[in-house]
């Protein structure tokens, strides 16, 4: 499959994760390689939320192993500086942006360049924070502005400002451009490719949005009976002989888009 | 292993050069930041030694560059690509809102605060009207009384309430003979105790307490349900289907509310008793026979009239703060906690000023 000669930088193996008598993940395995953009699919219910917290270390799984980095994810304990510095390297947007409501939207970019180098001076760290939240594309006059005063959108976007502060090498998105109108989230998913491409970023992205993954996805990992059921690209997974995978390329919304990109001339993903 | 940033100031013929080595990303800067800062003047900077960088390694060239009109040389593809990007996002952007003048800040807070009340008693008579018409309605047409959600209510605001309740009016109780026994000893007359505590628990301190627990127990649960059905849009989706919240949300509240105080309050000022009449026995060597004989005697029984007349007018008022408050919620989940708490403080400040206007007027009318 594509992107396998650079080196992995997430490594899970074995993912076994139970909720009471309910079994989510059962021998999950999964690599990212460094450099792309992981697009992960799967049906409500199917775990994807509860494996990107069992990666970043919110949620403790039954069995299996986590690299990142080369560090191993679950036998760190909070605090530990292997965890911390792994923790430096990655951003995570959370699905509603997760903004600390107390803080101003450039506050909030500031917190963990506040958190990680406190000897920063802060005329620095408030030029950082400007040009990150302008990167995002957010309105230069986003930064005083307290979270309940941005519309969904902006909430994302600040998020992702934050997510990128320490300038990480790997990136988080849990559905970024769910609940944006189309243009607000195609426009999400061209600065994600752009800043991707720009920062060299590897990007895990959880999304329920054909568009995102023709638009900006090298590789998809399609989750279903408790596993990875496969992972390429988005015409290897066409080739595939999967119900579930069919319904999802080939259902009334999915045709509509890669006969869209294939009249277009152009490879979907 | 890449290694720290550093760099090297040289003059020659053509001005002062910066070379910038090593890893220019932000876990390996040190204090080139501030090394950066002291620099004066640069005709050059030369980026040639860096082996990395991220933005804000871009974004301290940048700087330096624009601060002194340097020109950047011998920066790679990756250092041109960031340096292209920081300087396209290059703008100042404030942290915090623009201070308002101490004197316009004093009068803004004071202006809020009187529209906040001013919009709040306006709102708060509204409801109550709103709740009169409902009642009315219901009185009409006692069929769509909803017996279920009210016994419901009335389950979780009263029963479920019993132990706490309890405890505390027992509490209560004691504390208050300990107290007053300790101070009537030193005129001999800690027979008086009796009087202390049956008239003080049956006339105030029975019903205040119980208004105030079921104040932080119930209405704070009114103003986070229908704070958090408001914030669904479930009271929304009612509405459009048919169904009146304040007929299915609001009203089973306030009658669970107005109904139950009075049998909790009476059972709070018994529960006292009990627990006067105990530490009267323990510590007093008063039996509790002659406990109860001197409690008839002394305790008129309009001190229980008096309780129980203030105890709906207690449960009316938390229940109306609670579901006012609750419905008032708007936008995101911290104005539930806002609400919540601007209930149970709303609650129990006006059980507070309406049990000192029965005060005056049961004395006004001879229930002394």
């Amino acid at each position: 499959m594509t992107g396998s000669e650079a080196p992995p930088v997430i490594t899970i193996r074995g993912l076994v994760n139970r909720f009471g008598e309910q079994t989510i993940h059962d021998g999950l395995d999964l690599d990212v390689y460094r450099g792309e953009i992981l697009g992960v699919v799967g049906g409500s219910g199917t775990g994807k939320s509860v494996l990107m917290r069992s990666i970043i270390g919110l949620q403790q799984p039954q069995a299996g192993s986590i690299t990142v980095f080369d560090q191993s994810m679950l036998d760190a304990e909070p605090g530990d500086p292997d965890l911390l510095a792994v923790q430096k390297r990655w951003g995570i947007l959370f699905q509603n942006g997760a903004l600390f409501s107390t803080l101003t939207v450039s506050e909030n970019v500031q917190v963990p360049l506040r958190e990680y180098y406190p000897d920063m001076p802060a005329h620095l760290r408030e030029e950082i924070a400007s040009y990150k939240i302008l990167m995002t594309g957010l309105p230069d006059n986003a930064g005083p502005k307290y979270p309940s005063e941005l519309s969904g959108g902006m909430k994302k976007r600040a998020g992702l400002a934050r997510a990128l502060a320490l300038d990480p090498a790997l990136l988080f998105l849990d559905e970024p451009t769910a609940g944006l109108d189309p243009i607000g989230a195609a426009a999400f998913d061209e600065q994600t490719r752009e800043l991707q491409q720009t920062l060299g970023l590897t990007v895990f992205l959880i999304t329920h949005d054909l568009d995102t993954l023709h638009a900006i996805c090298d590789r998809v990992a399609v989750l279903a009976d408790r596993k990875v059921i496969a992972v390429g690209t988005i015409e290897e997974l066409l080739a595939l002989d999967h119900p579930w995978i069919q319904e999802y390329f080939n259902g009334p919304r999915g045709r509509m888009l890669h006969g869209h990109a294939a009249s277009a001339g152009k490879a979907p993903a | 292993m890449t290694q720290a940033a550093d760099l090297i100031e040289r003059d020659d013929a053509t001005g002062r050069t910066v070379i910038l080595s090593g890893n220019l990303s932000l876990a390996h800067l040190g204090d080139l930041p501030q090394r950066i800062d002291a620099i004066d003047s640069a005709a050059s900077i030369d980026l040639a030694g860096i082996d990395h960088i991220d933005t804000i390694g871009a974004w301290i060239v940048h700087r330096l560059a624009a601060r002194t009109q340097a020109q950047v040389v011998g920066a790679n593809e990756d250092a041109n690509r960031l340096l292209d990007v920081v300087a396209r996002n290059d703008q100042a952007i404030d942290t915090r809102p623009q201070p308002l003048h101490p004197i316009s800040r004093v009068l803004d807070q004071i202006g809020a605060a009187t529209k906040l009340s001013g919009t709040t008693l306006i709102g708060m008579l509204g409801f109550l009207g709103a709740t009169v018409i409902s009642l009315g309605h219901l009185i009409r047409h006692p069929g769509s009384i909803r017996i279920n959600a009210i016994v419901q209510r009335l389950e979780v605001v009263g029963v479920s309430a019993l132990g706490i309740i309890g405890l505390m009016s027992f509490l209560v109780g004691i504390v208050i003979a300990q107290q007053g026994s300790v101070q009537l000893q030193q005129f001999g007359m800690e027979v008086l105790t009796v009087n202390l505590v049956g008239r003080l628990t049956f006339r105030e301190l029975g019903v205040l307490m119980t208004a105030i627990m079921v104040a932080g127990r119930s209405g704070s649960a009114f103003a986070a349900q229908l704070g958090t059905m408001q914030l669904n849009e479930e009271v929304d989706a009612m509405r459009t289907i048919g169904v009146q919240p304040m007929e299915a949300l609001v009203m089973p509240r306030i009658l669970a509310a107005v109904i139950m105080m009075p049998l909790l309050g009476f059972y709070a000022s018994i529960v006292a008793i009990i627990g006067g009449g105990f530490l009267c026995a323990v510590s007093l060597d008063i039996p509790p026979v002659t406990f109860v004989q001197r409690l008839r005697e002394v305790v008129p029984i309009t001190d229980l009239y008096v309780g129980l007349v203030k105890a709906p007018v207690f449960g009316l008022i938390i229940g109306i703060s609670g579901c006012f408050q609750g419905l008032q919620v708007r936008g995101n989940a911290e104005e539930v906690g806002l609400r919540t708490t601007a209930a149970v403080v709303q609650a129990i400040f006006l059980v507070i000023v309406i049990d000192a206007i029965f005060a005056v007027f049961f004395t006004w009318i001879g229930w002394t």
